[in-house]
């Protein structure tokens, strides 16, 4: 979806009529302005080692982007080169028709939030939002109106005379958003933004960010450790992992066809099930659970991922994968079922609060597209479709692409499975 | 009653806490001044006879004392000459050790070299360099074919040759404090700043300078009692002459008291420096300390 329906910028059909007043002065963002970010195989060396080997991705103009990865993952490093605030080792960077990666940070045209929000802690919010424009030479009567502006947005008019220690971190960071806005830069970059909030006011935060970056048009990208922000926001998610990138697509491709292992136990909440799959005579079978077999013999020795929100439990005597309960967890919503497959240990999210007892007997199953299977020496999405486990074992498999009738869930009154989750709200945390 | 005896207890815990801390200060620091405060209205009593009480008769020989008044001139002179000049050395020191260059370790050493040396030693070393005939200075100067200086012994130049060897003393010391504060500057705030294109000079006006204001006002304030308070190298150097350009208040005080033998007039010249401290420090915690951003 694009947002230019919803800039405040010259446009006559704005969706902010609120804002149209303030128009005459200058745009947020002008659509002429409106640039393109280009990485073309950059690397960050330091020494021997390598945080960033050769990425090279696309950001369009308006496109909210999250670099997502674990920590070490070079994502920050990316987003500082971006910045000018580390050199590239090799490769270029391109903002609009520019190649910038050599130009100094201030030339960028940029603007950026930083984790521990890099506020002047002499100078009061109001100083500290128009700092930017003072180093600029912005004369001082535009300087003041785009401040009023500004704060308005941001919501933090009552508070500009104050000091940043007198602040509440969400204060704080809207501070650092303001600053970032009032430069009316096209790209906003913002580095882990939300990390230094509890958790309730990070929620808030993140649908405060997304709002404006859409009213604002704003280009923005995004790094988090963070898969729910990364879910929650980003109109397209970079996954990374030792300096390079892993996937590149939209969260729902994230989430319904992660690329490596490593994609699939990133994503969700909690993080899709990995368990090993050995030989066995009708086919791979899950490591230490024989008898059923969940996939045909090419998939042995790889890895089987299965979403815990996609596994339904059912009664010892139906059909599926035998499983023994280990615990259950009850998180409100829903609970989080650790199960033992034969030698492996799955989790399932079921809704409410299901009836199970540590120990009992029960059996799994999952839709076929529910099931994904991994390589094992180097994590690659493998392309092997699983059985359709609702189906008899041994004989009569139905193969896939054939009717779906025989999968027709066995819903059980004492667990009931969660198949209609989708997206991946984690429970409660960070919300 | 209970409640009132628990609280009274508090109290004596503390008043116990405070106690060390209280007797030190009070027998080392209050009561002297006290003392020192009392013998200045006495006359030193000479061969067993009791101190006579004057009054202010020591304070109206104080005023017409030239002596003292030259002694004053020169330590003016001398604050004035170390204090700007050592706090902005240390400043700028600090600013070029704190940037990311070669041997900076070796640097940082060499800056702080001057502070370990006791001042003794330091104004030993500097007699060498000073020394009209075989000292460093005047044998640079003669190797360029210029003729030599009595940097100690001409009036003229004595009292800004200490005053060159105290700020080559004080500015390494100070130039700590000054790279303690700017390592505890984020560097984000650098970061954030060259994102707008803000130049460095205006970045240190902006925003270096007035968080290290709270280091150069603790800086301005040491230098200031050390102004007064320093004298080592006196005794080494000059013994407060040539006809006492080189005098410093409390070198003056210490010449009253030991070679005089006139303790209650040395009493007198220190009331009146510590009357001018107190007045400096209270405007320091009224004036200075409200324009300062602390952390």
């Amino acid at each position: 979806m694009t947002a230019m329906p919803r800039l405040h910028g010259q446009r006559g059909c704005s969706m902010n009529p609120d804002n149209n007043n303030q128009r005459r002065q200058s745009s947020h963002v002008d659509l002429r302005n409106r640039q393109q970010i280009r990485l073309e195989s950059v690397s960050k060396r330091w020494g021997e080692t390598v945080a960033v080997d050769s990425i090279g991705f696309d950001v369009a103009p308006g496109e909210f982007v999250i670099l997502l990865g674990p920590s070490g993952c070079g994502k920050s490093t990316t987003l500082r080169m971006i910045a000018g605030l580390e050199q590239a080792s090799a490769g270029r960077i391109h903002i609009g028709e520019r190649d910038v990666t050599h130009l100094p940070p201030g030339d960028r045209g940029i603007s950026m939030v930083f984790q521990s929000y890099a506020l002047f802690p002499h100078l009061n919010v109001a100083d500290n939002i128009v700092f930017g424009l003072r180093s600029r030479k912005v004369p001082k009567t535009e300087r003041r109106d785009r401040l009023a502006r500004v704060a308005q947005l941001v919501d933090l008019e009552a508070y500009l005379e104050r000091k940043p220690a007198q602040l509440s971190g969400g204060q704080r960071q809207r501070v650092a958003l303001a600053r970032a806005i009032i430069s009316e830069h096209p790209i906003c970059l913002m580095d882990e933004p939300l990390s230094n909030l509890d958790a309730r006011l990070r929620g808030e935060m993140r649908r405060e960010i997304k709002a404006l970056q859409q009213r604002l048009g704003m280009t923005v990208i995004y790094v988090t450790h963070d898969q729910v922000e990364a879910m929650s926001m980003g109109d397209r998610v970079i996954l990374m992992q030792d300096g390079g990138i892993v996937q590149d697509g939209t969260p729902e491709e994230l989430y319904a066809k992660p690329a490596t292992a490593f994609a699939a136990g990133f994503i969700g909440g909690p993080a899709m099930n990995l368990v090993m799959l050995a030989a066995a005579a009708d086919g791979a079978v899950i490591e230490g659970e024989p008898h059923c077999s969940v996939a045909a013999h090419e998939a042995k020795g790889h890895w089987l991922g299965v979403r815990p929100e996609d596994i339904r439990l059912l009664p010892a005597d139906a059909h599926g994968v035998p499983a023994e309960v280990v615990d259950a967890e009850y998180l409100g919503a829903d609970s989080i079922v650790r199960l033992k497959v034969g030698s492996q240990q799955l989790r399932a999210r079921l809704d409410g609060k299901p009836a199970v007892t540590a120990g009992s007997a029960c059996r799994l199953q999952w839709r076929r597209e529910a099931a994904h299977f991994f390589d094992a020496s180097d994590g690659r999405r493998l392309a092997i479709v699983g059985h359709d486990l609702a189906a008899p074992p041994g004989r009569h498999r139905i193969e896939p692409g054939l009717s779906t009738a025989a999968q027709a869930p066995l819903q059980d009154n004492e667990a009931r499975a969660s198949s209609n989750h989708v997206g991946n709200d984690s429970s409660g945390v960070n919300r | 009653m209970l409640i009132h005896n628990a609280d009274r207890r508090m109290q004596i815990y503390g008043a116990l806490l405070l106690l060390p801390a209280a007797v030190l200060l009070g027998t080392f620091a209050y009561l002297p001044t006290v003392a020192t405060l009392i013998n200045s209205f006495f006359l030193p009593g000479f061969r067993g006879a009791p101190p006579e009480f004057v009054g202010l008769e020591n304070y109206t020989v104080l005023m017409e004392d030239r002596t003292f008044w030259r002694v004053a001139r020169n330590n003016l002179l001398y604050a004035l000459g170390t204090i700007p000049t050592s706090i902005a050395l240390a400043l700028g020191m600090a600013l070029f050790v704190n940037a990311r260059l070669p041997g900076r370790g070796l640097v940082r050493m060499a800056y702080f070299t001057p502070t370990i040396l006791p001042m003794i030693a330091a104004a030993n070393i500097w007699m060498f360099f000073y020394a009209p005939q075989i000292g460093l200075f005047n044998k640079l100067l003669g190797a360029l074919g210029l003729s030599g200086v009595n940097w100690l012994g001409d009036p003229g130049v004595a009292l800004t040759s200490v005053i060159v060897m105290t700020v080559w003393k004080e500015a390494g010391f100070f130039m700590i404090f000054y790279l303690a504060a700017l390592q505890s500057i984020p560097p984000e705030l650098k970061e954030a700043s060259d994102l707008e294109g803000t130049s460095r000079w205006s970045f240190f006006w902006r925003v270096t300078f007035p968080l290290l204001m709270p280091t150069t006002l603790f800086v301005l304030i040491n230098a200031l009692i050390n102004a007064v308070r320093v004298v080592d190298h006196l005794f080494i150097l000059t013994k407060g002459g040539p006809n006492n350009a080189t005098n410093l208040l409390l070198y003056y005080v210490y010449e009253n008291a030991f070679s005089f033998f006139d303790r209650t007039y040395a009493a007198t010249i220190t009331v009146v420096i510590l009357l001018v401290l107190a007045m400096v420090a209270t405007l320091k915690f009224t004036v200075i300390d409200r324009r300062t951003h602390y952390q």
